[in-house]
């Protein structure tokens, strides 16, 4: 079996969210593999985030380089390259920086690539058994990668939950800095933009009703922020309603848009795509009211209603106001 | 500016409720409706604004069949000036790294500054434009949602991460970019646009033309492979309301203001 490496995202200071649950997609794949973290960064407390990582896994490589101190995939790429083995299986989180930096390093290395995997089932000879989602967790499927000459593997986040009885590794940090060759490329990171704030903050809500793609038309927003007042809440929106400019970005649910955590989440005609339930913690009740019954959000859902939610929202309005 | 943009005709997702077929081999096909898939067309209208305000020409590739060359045909009604159909047996079966092995020889063919694909198509890797980058030995950046020319060596692009932040970076030309839904407002394509470019005509190469070996491409040299699609066995998931509307109102009332849903 190949050796088994995390790359840990490592960026504002501190190791991203997921750098725990690599060891445990590692676990899926090889149960009794020690699993090497790699970090990439530039002094601050890169030194901290490798020894907190030496705790978990058993061996840490640390590269330390000027060109790194901000996450370029670019860069990034180039100084794992020159550090891998290429026949390693490489796990990268399939985040906004995994779905930049893996499919060009799986062809820089001469490897295998399969993004956002959800769950493995175990190697057969040369042969790592992945189950992925397409058409946004409609459907799922067993791929069979042929991980011979090595593999990245991007894995979804948030799926593979780490271990709280961890920090007893007692790994090393390996100081692999000098290794990193030329990391000079043709992109340059500039600066980040943050997001703009709008006219709610519905990161503070305690009640959202949210609106998919579902809700079909600009003009049957008003049926949600009808439904929103009567109860109380306020309304946000998965990502393909602030594409079609239907409603603000900072109502936008997901990760690419708000974190929310509410108490209750009435989702209208949402899918329930990962992009978007990434957004939605604290456990709140989630209602679901959708017109396909196999529609992914009823097995993440407490509450499910198949209905049409031109037609369900209104009369729910409706006798909300009558009470 | 010379730009080439990738695109993929895919069963749209609007339009379709996507279920696994009846022995597991495909999604039930028997009344997909198929379109351009989503991210594709604000990379072609991103593109073409490109060249409006620059110049240049835009030439839509996919690697598809002959039933692909309706979609090259709705992006050039959408103001793509070329189309490119890149479609032979041997092609069948490849896996990310194959497809874009064969758009790498297309776009090698011409002389293009900018390549762009959509940030994922319909099965969610988001792979091509990162490989193409990878086998071309260009600079690439994925997720991008804003395009702007520096001068005629290199673009300054914004890319979406986490949280709606925008990454902003200056990139080489010739360079890749993933496009991101939302970078702007892809035109509407009416029937007449359509019937305008209805007799265009479409090159198509295959694997000979595009000097590609059998063996480089397709089933035989994809590492990556379905097996099957399936049901997964999940939890519980949600109690699911039934009843008439009314039932399920009165239902779904007195859950809320039990989990403190109604103010
Ligand atoms: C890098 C990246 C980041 C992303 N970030 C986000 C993000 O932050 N937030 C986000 O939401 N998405 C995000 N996405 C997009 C995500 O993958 C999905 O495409 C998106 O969440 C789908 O939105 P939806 O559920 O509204 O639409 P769809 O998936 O199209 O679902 C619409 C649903 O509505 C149902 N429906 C249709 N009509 C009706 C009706 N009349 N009554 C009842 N039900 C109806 C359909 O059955 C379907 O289930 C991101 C994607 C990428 C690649």
């Amino acid at each position: 079996m190949a050796q088994l490496f995390a790359y840990i995202t490592y960026k504002d200071g501190v190791a991203d969210d997921s750098a725990l649950e690599l060891i445990e997609a590692a676990k899926k794949i090889d149960a009794g593999a020690d699993v090497t973290a790699v970090v990439t960064g530039s002094g601050g407390d890169l030194d901290t985030v490798c020894n907190e990582m030496a705790a978990s896994y058993k061996e840490v490589i640390k590269i330390d380089n000027e060109a790194l101190a901000y996450p370029n995939a670019e860069v990034v790429r180039k100084a794992l390259l020159n550090v891998l083995p290429a026949d390693g299986i490489i796990l990268i989180t399939h985040d906004t920086f995994g779905m930049d930096l893996s499919p060009g390093l799986s062809i820089k290395m001469g490897s295998t690539f399969v993004a956002d995997v959800v769950d493995f089932e175990g190697v057969d000879g040369s042969t790592l058994k992945i189950i992925r989602q397409e058409y946004g967790g409609q459907v799922t499927t067993h791929v069979n990668c042929d991980i011979s000459a090595g593999a990245v593997i991007n894995v979804r986040p948030g799926v593979f939950q780490p271990d709280e009885s961890k920090g007893a590794a007692g790994g090393s940090v390996t100081d692999k800095s000098g290794d990193a060759g030329d990391l000079t490329t043709g992109r340059r990171f500039l600066e980040i933009v943050e997001a703009e704030v709008g006219d709610v903050d519905i990161t503070k809500s305690e009640v959202l009703v949210s609106v998919g793609r579902g809700i079909e038309d600009e003009d049957n927003i008003e049926v949600a922020e009808e439904l929103a007042e009567a109860m109380g809440a306020d309304v946000s929106c998965s990502r393909p309603i602030v594409d079609q400019k239907w409603l603000e970005k900072s109502r936008q649910v997901g990760t690419s848009g708000q974190t929310v955590k509410p108490k209750v989440y009435m989702a209208m005609g949402i899918s329930g795509s990962f992009q978007h339930m990434g957004g939605i913690k604290g456990a709140p009740f989630i209602v679901a009211v959708n017109k396909n019954p196999k529609a992914p959000i009823f097995q993440l859902a407490d509450v499910g209603i198949v209905e049409d939610i031109l037609d369900f929202m209104p009369e729910l309005t409706e006798k909300i106001k009558g009470m | 500016m010379e730009i080439l943009v990738c695109v993929k005709r895919v069963p749209d997702n609007e339009e379709n409720e996507i279920e696994v077929s009846a022995d597991g081999s495909d999604i039930d096909r028997s009344d997909i409706v198929y379109s351009v898939n989503e991210w594709d067309n604000y990379a072609v209208e991103e593109a073409i604004q490109l060249v409006d305000e620059h110049g240049g020409s835009v030439t839509v590739v996919t690697v598809g069949d002959d039933e692909s060359d309706e979609i090259l045909r709705r992006e050039m009604a959408m103001g793509a000036n070329n189309g490119l159909l890149l479609k032979d047996d041997a092609f069948n079966g490849s896996d990310g790294k194959g497809i874009s092995t064969i758009l790498k020889s297309a776009a090698e063919k011409g002389n293009y500054d900018l390549i762009m694909t959509g940030a994922q198509a319909d099965d969610g890797a988001g792979q091509v434009g990162g490989m193409l980058a990878a086998l071309l030995d260009y600079p690439y950046a994925s997720l991008v949602n804003k395009v702007e020319v520096m001068d005629d060596k290199k673009l300054k692009v914004g890319r979406e991460i986490e949280g709606g932040n925008q990454e902003l970076n200056e990139i080489d030309l010739p360079c890749v970019l993933s496009i991101q839904t939302g970078i702007n407002e892809p035109r509407y394509v009416g029937i007449r646009g359509i019937r305008k470019v209805a007799s265009v005509d479409i090159p198509s190469m295959g694997a000979s033309d595009l000097g590609l070996a059998g063996d480089a491409v397709g089933d035989g040299a994809a590492k990556v492979k379905k097996v099957d699609y399936f049901v997964p066995e999940l939890g519980e998931g949600a109690e699911m309301l039934e009843g008439d509307t009314d039932e399920i109102i009165d239902k779904l009332i007195e859950l809320l203001k039990a989990k403190g849903g109604l103010k």
